[in-house]
Parts: C-alpha cells; structure tokens; sequence
C-alpha cells in the first residue's frame, strides 16, 4: 500500500492517522487532513470522471471551490451523495466515492462515442436538433438526454441527518481567512468590534499557507496560526472554518454553509450535519481572494493538466506531487513559485513561459537553480487520452498567432498558469457593478452598494504587502466608526517576492490542419469552436453566448471560465472585454445541500401544529383529524368500522334528531372596546350595527373595498362598549389586519381597541332540538326559554363554578347555544358535557358533519366566499344596508355586479337521487356538446342530506334563482363522472329558518 | 432579507413583517359622495414605480402597527420608516 505520488514530509497533513476509503470499489487509503482528491492524485489516480457532453475522460484541475470536473458520488456516514466537489471534500474513514456520469465504468465509457461524433455536437445542438420534430420530444429526446447526460444521482432514501439555522449579528463579517482578511479581523477586533471570521477551507490562512513568505520574521503559515490563536482567545470574535459565505442579500444579510460534522468520523446525536447562518452584518469585508485563470490550449482537458496554484497546494498542504515530470505553461511570475517547490522537491520541471526573455527576481532565482525555460513557448497540444503522457509544445512568432518551430516533450503533467481572477462574486451580488481593471485584465468591484468592502486578492491587489495594509486599514476604519475606539496596530514587515509584468495572452493559436478541441469551460463542455459558432449565428449579448453554449452555467459557475470566455468573444468580436460585458453572478457561489436550506422545517416541525384545549379527548376518543390551517379539527369521531361517509352521516342525523356538541375554538375570536366601537361595527360590516342593544348577537358579513365578500361571522356586544367579534378559522388574521388597517391609517379618530382572543377562549357548540334541554341542565339556575333567551341572545354565567358566556347562535341551523370559557376550562367544559349530554343522546360531531349541517340548510361559506362573490350572489343581499356608508359600498354598484345573469347561488339534486355529485363540477347544458364546452357554474359544495337522504349541493351558477326547475348536468372530468341534476332552492331544509328561532 | 426599522420596535427583519401597498393611497371619506372615476381610482388604479415608494408594512409579529416606508423598488434600499401619522417627504 505505497502511495507513488506522496512526498516524505512535506504538507499539513496528519503522517500518524491513516484513513482507508474506496474509489470505484478500489481500497485506498490516504491521511487525515486529506481531501478525496489529494489521496487519490497521491495514489496516483487522476481520472476520475467523464465529461458532461462529450463523456471525455475528465482528472483534478484546481485544489479546492474553483474545481470544474471532479465531482464524485459519495457514501459516508450512510449517505449517498452525488457532485460532491472530490477537492473540497474531507477524507473520513470508511467513506466511498465513485465516478459519476460514465457507463459502463470510468475506464471504459459508451458515452465517449460523442466525442468522436463532436462534429454533430457543436453549440446549440440540443436547441436545433431535438426542437424538430414536436412529438420526439417526450418519447425519444428527453430519455436520451436524461440517460446520456446529468451529473449524479440524487438519494431517494429519507435523509436522517440534523440540519440547523442559526441567526446571528455582528460588526464586522470577514469571509475569507487570507492575509487580508486576518488583517482585517484582527484590526476590528482590537477595536472592540464583534466580528465573524468565515473560512471556506478547514485550515485558516488562504495563501499563507502555500506562499513562499515571511511576515515578522515568521512564516506564512505561523503567522496565520498566530493571529488565529489570538482571535479565537477574543469574546468578541468569532472563527468559523469549513464555512463558506455564499450569498450576499439585502440590507447586509448574508447567508453561510457550515460543515459542522461532515468531516467527523463520530458525532453526538445532536450535532447537525451542516448548519446555515444568517448574518446579519453592519459591515462586510470581502476578502475572498482569486482563483488562478487558465491558458486554453488542444487537448487541454486531459486528465494531469492543473491549475499551477493548485499543483503548489497539493504539495505544500497535502505533501503530494501531481506529477514527476511537469511542465510549467504560463503568462506570469506566480507559476515559477511552483517550477521552484517541485525542484524543492528534487522533481525538475519545464517552464513554458508565453513572454519573451526577460528578467525578473522569479524568473532569476529559477534560472539560479538551473531550471530549464524557455520563453516565447507555450503548449500547443496535450497528448494522452486518460492521462497526459507528452505535450507538443511550440515557439510562438511575434504576433503570438503561430509558430516557429514545434517539438513534443515528454511529461506527465502540465501545470499552467494565466495570471489571477479576483473572486468577485459576493460583491456583486451585494448589486456593485463591477469595473474592468486592465492592470489585472480581470473586473474588480465599483462603487458600494451596500456596506461591503473588497479587500487583498478580492479587490485585484496581488501583493502581500499591500493586502495586509488593506486589510489592517479597512478592518480598523470600519469597526472603528461602530465601536468609536481605535487601537494603534503597526503593519508587520513583509518578505516576498517581486512579481514582473504578466502576458496579456489566454489562448494558444492551431497549427494549421490540427483541429483538437481547445476548452473554455470543462464542466459544460464548452469549446472554443463553440463560441465562434455562436458569435457566427449571431449572437452578441454575452448573456446569449452563456446560454446558447452553458458556457459558465454549470454548478462551478464559471470561476475558471467566465474571462477566458469573454476575452475570446472580444477578441472576435474587436472589441474590449469591458464592453462585452460580464454575466452576472447569483447565489450561492457554491452548492449547497437542500438538508441546510430546509433546516429544522421538516415533518411536525414544517409549520407549528395549533391544538384546541379539548384535542386530547378528541385523540382518546377516535377522531379523525384535518388541518385547518395550522389547526388540527376532529372530521370525525370514528366508530367500529365506520368509513368516513357513515361517520358524518350519524353524527349530523345526530344533530337533526337529538343533539351533539362540536368544538368551536378554532373560530377567529377579536375583542374590541371602545367609545366608537359600534361605529366602527358600523363601518366594517355591511349591515346595520348601532343599535344593537347590550346581550344581543348578530351576524355580520364585511366586505373589501372591491365589493367582494371577505368574511362572515357573529358579532356580540358584551357591554355598552365592548363586543365580542367572531370570525371564520381561516380568515381570522386577515380580519385582524383588516381592522388594524382602518383604526391606525383610515380612521384615526374612532376611539377603538381591537385585539386577538382566539388563544384565549375554547368553545363548544352544542346544536340539536334537545340542546335547550341539555343547558338547562347544565345551567340549573338559568332561564334557558325561549322568550328569557331567544335567538341571538347572550348570557353570562357560572359553568360548575367557571365563568362562561353563552351565545344563542347557530351554525347548524338548528336550535343551538354556543359557549366558552376560558382556555384553560376548555377541558373541564367538554367533558361535563358529555357527562350531562348524555341522557339527550349526545354525540360529538365533526367538521364533516358540521359541513352536512350547514350546506342543506344553504349557509355560506369559505367554498362559496371564494373571493369571487358580492352579498347578492350567495343570497345575502338582506344583510347589505341601503342607508349607510360601509367598506366596499361604492363597489357594489359596479356594472358587472348587478348584471341579472351573474353566476349565484342554488342548489342542486341529482335526478336519480342517488349520485354524489363531485365539488368542483362544471354545470352544463348538454354534456356531450363540443369543446369547449359553455359553462354555466360549478358545484361549490356537496353533501349527503340527512334531512332528506340523498346528494344535494350548493352551486354557484348563471341567472341563479331563475334556473330553478330546470335539468343540467355536472360534469367532472378529473373524476370521469358526468351526472344529471335538477336546479332547486339553495335552502334545502328549513328554508324559513324555524329551528333555529324555535 | 429586508431590514425594516419599525418606528415603535427598531430594526427587524422583513420576516417579521406584512407587505400592504402604497401608502400615499388615500380613501375617500366615509358617508361622503363620490364619483365613480375617483372610486375606481382608490379601489383598483396603482401606481407601479421604478424608484422610490412610500408604501405600508405591518409589524404582524411585532407591535402589529402599520407603518410607512420609503423604500426604492429596484435597489430594496429603505430611505425612511415612520408612523403612519407621520409625514414622509
Ligand atoms: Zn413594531
């Protein structure tokens, strides 16, 4: 078990704790502190995926986020989870990863037959060829597409692991623990900020820890671990690694993904899997650093090309070479700090430098070491299929637009360097248009937008010297204007080396008759020829070039590939790359796990649950329960065997013929005192309210201001001036921000108070023609006749010793009382009725039931109040007064209001007097009429009469009251039914309301 | 997320509160005429700008009192909250 490519000591990595993993089933094993991709590059495994389009053999070629092609499927900790980032991801013991996107295996892929068939692939092919023709489409295209392409496969199981939100506000954010940033925190935390240092990586210290540097005469590394001790022994920092800040919103919130425990081989129960946070930051310091840019060239995706950054990564962090045979292609100084590690190293590289001969104090100390480089070179080809083996390499003329001479050189990995893209994408999301800094070739931010400050690497400033004077600068000014105290911090002195001027020069020219493919963007696939395709069908905006080739569309958002991409447009194009333009950038700048962004809001904890004080004798006695918004209702109350259809039936012919009790507490309760309260009544309903005397109820129906139908419901006027407001369970917190909305704003002058009581009563109706019989016996002392308490009467009085009210309202429409008490009797009450009740037959009875109860009889509700229907429409005109002024008055005289063929309300019976007919049924003429076929109305409500046993529902329908008589069918597709049905009266039983008076 | 600085509670977050539309919408007088263009204009007519808006919010989760914001609709930058008995300008 030897690991070729391992160094014997270099790296960050822990030498005593091995870790055993698998790829592809193959056992492997590397070291804590590894990720999946430096274990394998250490084992030597670079192929490790197959492209997206051309199913292409795809190795590393970054060391961390910027990572296009080496997603894996990856098992661990019982998960399975696929495009896991294999440069990102944390070694643990035992964990599985696998190739994705390749069929048979990684080493043998069918797919790969596209890419000898590139030539029918070329930009836009999905768009143009599987467009024609239309019925392909289902059938023959998308499977292929499905199957061919995609990247892993996403879990089916249920996902077991803990996920956290966590809320959190602080002075200063860093994101990003480089030399700028830990400048940055430190500075604002010597101030006496509070501040949050977000580190992507686990290690803190970005480039410290790869750059040949020294700060105070310490290293890189030990400087960095230095200040992180210091800032974590501070109460008012915090420092958070393996957290990336991945979205810049609104008014300073940003959004960060922790991962708490991924990286953990044991865990306590408790500890979440990843948690998000939302900071919410007064000030925000962007030290988010760059990501090395590419040089295109032939073949350049073949795996053992890297980023030269990411090859100095792997062997300073890791301890591991990406070859022994490299070649060094760039435009600049930064990549000799890599030709110098690998000779280091006793590994004797190439250096293919784009510039002519020159001098710089990089170029001079490698040439001092003896390491072989030519300038004016660059590779042209990369040869090898699954593995780079040589590169035919080429002296480039003058012009750079093609060669002098051509050789092929042996290597086994090409290390190549484009000079440095700031990363800028927080900034701009935080809406900073960015500006083109020539100097850099490369956007940095503008103007603020919002309170963010782009620091180092971030804000183009590739020197140590000056990123940590930006660093300690910003962080001391910011925090300073917060904290108001400054404390004096000399700026260390700093020992790097002088970078010289780079090559403006990303893509090498073709020899003539070579046609390899030259990529742009590895994890979409997107070549060079692509582009010139879309530029040459027209396309100019650089957000069409995006989406007609994905050029930067894939999930690592084009950090490698995005200026590449637009510097071929401009150099195409003539123009310059600031007036291409760049895409923008959106959230989040990495993926993250849909288990984070959901958090705790899973299963129970979705929505809080809202119970009535009386739901655990619901629970021990059978009901069956619905959501009523976040309320739980008993439906039924289920007996033996009982289908819900029976259930309901007994319980409402139970109400018909003696009497049963139904928990009302989930009706919307407002108390409103007040001098001008029965003004305001008299305002907000559409009936008339002031001289509703004191211990009297009435029904109330409001309007909004367009006419239509808001809510309905009793009001009760407890004493001169306070009442008692009931609402429907659904529209109660609309109708408190409704009377909040006219007491504060609309009429300030009404001297009324208006406040939520739904949490503080529980109530119970108790409904039926022996229901006058059971109050009197629950309240002996009370006259319950009919003349001493008649319909819409109110009471106060003692329940066994408990206060309650009791109002004579009906729902049902039968005779009926409504009481309650307080919340915490609610129990008590429920069950000495039961007690009582039981000598009158009664029987609890459910939202079904209840809904029997209340369509026979014709009463309205939330089905027919659909946000559709003025007063008229659900025969409620009775209740809209003529002589004053209410909400929505001026409305109800609209035209289309008072057409005489409007849709309102009937009732409907099915001719055989057998067939439910379904809700949402279509009334029509003939129902074998062409379609579309004219529709007159549909059903609102259905329910089985007990009164006259058989179907009947409420419809809302065209000339209303005028269709009486006459046949129709209702028709529902979605339930294959099609039922003939008679018009009639939509007061089924009782039409003249006796019951309920008697 | 919005940050709205609710004039009675300080600065919550836009969670806390309920969107209610523009606030320089005024009702016509209760038991007083009007014509039906004016009517019509207060029920249905807004205006849609790109810019700045003074607009109500509720603190639903909060003191639950409405207020005023200005607030510029392309950039979400809030210029001013106050009472809705307070001017705006
Ligand atoms: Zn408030």
């Amino acid at each position: 078990m030897s690991q070729p490519f391992r160094l014997n000591k270099e790296g960050l990595i822990n030498r005593n704790k091995k870790i055993s993993f698998t790829f592809n089933g193959k056992k492997l094993f590397g070291y804590e502190g590894d990720t999946i991709a430096s274990a394998l590059i250490a084992n030597g495994i670079h192929l490790v995926g197959r492209s997206f389009k051309y199913h292409r053999p795809r190795g590393f070629f970054g060391a961390g986020v910027e990572e296009p092609n080496a997603k894996l499927q990856v098992e661990f900790n019982g998960h399975s989870e696929p495009n896991v980032n294999a440069t990102e991801m944390e070694l643990v013991e035992g964990l599985s990863a696998t190739s994705q996107n390749c069929w048979p295996s990684v080493n043998f892929d069918v797919g790969a037959i596209n890419n000898f068939l590139k030539m029918f692939f070329p930009a836009g092919f999905y768009y143009k060829t599987f467009m024609w023709p239309k019925s392909f489409w289902y059938k023959i295209y998308e499977p292929f597409i499905r199957k061919a392409a995609g990247l892993g496969v996403a879990s089916i199981e249920k996902d077991k692991e803990r996920y956290e939100h966590k809320f959190e506000y602080c002075d200063l954010l860093v994101t990003g623990s480089g030399p700028s940033g830990l400048a940055s925190a430190y500075a604002a935390a010597k101030n006496g900020a509070k501040v949050i240092l977000a580190e992507d990586k686990p290690r803190f210290g970005g480039t410290l820890l790869t750059d040949d540097v020294s700060i105070d005469n310490l290293s890189g590394k030990d400087w960095a671990e230095k200040i992180i001790t210091e800032l974590k022994s501070m109460p008012n920092v915090t420092v958070k690694n393996r957290s990336q800040v991945f979205g810049y919103y609104d008014h300073n919130m940003l959004v960060m993904f922790e991962r708490v425990s991924d990286h953990l081989e044991k865990k306590s129960k408790f500890t979440p899997r990843q948690r998000l946070w939302y900071i919410r930051a007064k000030e925000t310091i962007l030290s988010t650093g760059s990501i090395e840019r590419p040089i295109v060239f032939g073949n350049n995706d073949t795996p053992g090309i890297f980023l030269s950054a990411a090859a100095k990564e792997y062997m300073k962090v890791y301890g591991v070479l990406v070859g022994k045979k490299p070649l060094i292609f760039t435009n600049n100084d930064s990549a000799y700090e890599t030709a110098l590690e690998f000779k280091k190293n006793n590994v004797e590289p190439i250096i293919l430098d784009t510039r002519e001969e020159h001098s710089s104090e990089l170029i001079d100390e490698a040439k001092s070491k003896g390491i072989d480089i030519r300038f004016s070179h660059g590779v042209i080809v990369a040869n090898g299929y699954k593995k780079v083996k040589s590169a035919k390499i080429g002296k480039l003329n003058k012009d750079k637009n093609s060669f002098e001479k051509t050789e092929t050189v042996d290597c086994d990995c090409i290390c190549v360097s484009g000079f440095w893209t700031p990363s800028v994408h927080l900034a701009s999301q935080s809406g900073n248009k960015l500006k083109y800094e020539e100097k850099i070739d490369a956007f940095i931010p503008d103007k603020k937008k919002q309170h963010e400050t782009s620091v180092g690497a971030a804000n183009g400033s590739f020197t140590l010297e000056e990123s940590l004077k930006h660093g300690f600068e910003n962080g001391s000014n910011l925090s300073a204007k917060i904290t108001e105290t400054k404390t004096e911090i000399s700026i260390p002195n700093v020992n790097e080396k002088k970078y010289g001027a780079h090559d403006k020069f990303w893509c090498m020219p073709l020899p003539k008759n070579e046609n390899p493919k030259r990529f742009v963007d590895f994890q979409n696939d997107v070549s060079v020829s692509d582009i010139e395709i879309a530029l040459r069908e027209g396309y100019r905006s650089i957000e069409h070039v995006k989406r007609y080739t994905t050029l930067g569309m894939a999930t690592d958002q084009g950090r490698t590939s995005n200026l590449n991409g637009l510097q071929l447009v401009s150099n195409i194009e003539n123009k310059i790359v600031p007036e291409v333009g760049h895409t923008t950038f959106r959230p989040p700048f990495t993926p993250i796990t849909i288990g984070t962004i959901v958090g705790r809001e899973v299963g129970m904890e979705y929505m809080p649950t809202r119970k009535t004080p009386m739901h655990e004798w619901h629970e021990k006695n059978n009901a069956v329960f619905v959501d009523a918004g976040a309320w739980k209702r008993p439906r039924y109350y289920k007996q033996g065997n009982e289908t819900l259809f029976e259930a309901s039936k007994r319980e409402a012919k139970n109400v018909r013929e003696n009497v049963g009790i139904c928990d009302v507490t989930t009706l919307g309760k407002i108390d409103i005192k007040g001098p001008d309260a029965a003004e305001f009544l008299n305002r907000v309903y559409t009936n008339a309210w002031m001289k509703l005397p004191v211990g009297k109820a009435r029904y109330g129906l409001m309007l909004r201001e367009d006419g239509i139908v808001m809510d309905d419901g009793t009001t009760t006027r407890i004493s001169e001036n306070h009442y008692h407001m009931t609402t429907t369970t659904a529209q109660a917190a609309n109708v408190l921000s409704h009377l909040e909305y006219y007491l504060q704003i609309v009429w300030p002058e009404l001297n009324v108070n208006v406040v939520s009581t739904t949490e503080q009563w529980a109530g119970a109706a108790i409904a039926g023609p022996k229901s006058r019989d059971m109050l009197s016996k629950l309240y002996p002392d009370l006259d319950v006749s009919n003349d001493a308490f008649p319909f819409m009467g109110y009471k106060e009085a003692d329940f066994f010793g408990v206060p309650s009210r009791i109002f004579r309202i009906s729902f049902s429409g039968e005779l009926a009382y409504e009481i309650n008490v307080k919340s915490d009797h609610g129990m008590f009450m429920w069950e000495k009725m039961m007690e009582v009740g039981k000598e009158f037959g009664n029987q609890p009875y459910g939202t079904e039931a209840l809904s029997t109860l209340r369509i026979e009889m014709g009463h309205v509700a939330g089905p027919e109040l659909d946000g559709r229907t003025i007063p008229s429409d659900v025969s409620l005109n009775g209740l809209v007064s003529k002589k004053k002024d209410f909400i929505g008055k001026n409305s109800l005289g609209r035209e289309a209001f008072n057409v005489e063929s409007r849709q309102k309300i009937v009732g409907l019976i099915p001719i055989d007097r057998k067939s439910s007919i379904p809700e949402g049924s279509h009334i029509v003429q003939d129902q074998n009429a062409k379609l579309p076929n004219p529709k007159l109305g549909h059903v609102s409500s259905s329910c089985w009469s007990v009164e006259n046993n058989n179907p009947f529902s409420l419809a809302i329908m065209k000339d209303g009251k005028n269709m009486i008589g006459k046949k129709f069918f209702a028709v529902s597709p979605l339930k294959n039914k099609s039922i003939e049905v008679e018009v009639i009266s939509s007061h089924y039983v009782d039409p003249e309301g006796k019951r309920v008076r008697s | 997320m919005l940050y709205i600085k609710c004039p009675y509670c300080g600065l919550r977050a836009q969670k806390e509160f309920s969107y209610g539309g523009d606030a320089t919408v005024k009702r016509p007088n209760i038991n007083e005429e009007v014509s039906s263009d004016d009517w019509d204009n207060f029920v249905y007519m807004r205006k849609s700008p790109r810019g700045k808006h003074i607009e109500l919010w509720q603190h639903i989760a909060g003191c639950r009192q409405w207020i005023k914001v200005q607030r510029d609709t392309a950039t979400h930058e809030i210029f001013q909250t106050a009472k809705v008995t307070e001017e705006i300008r």
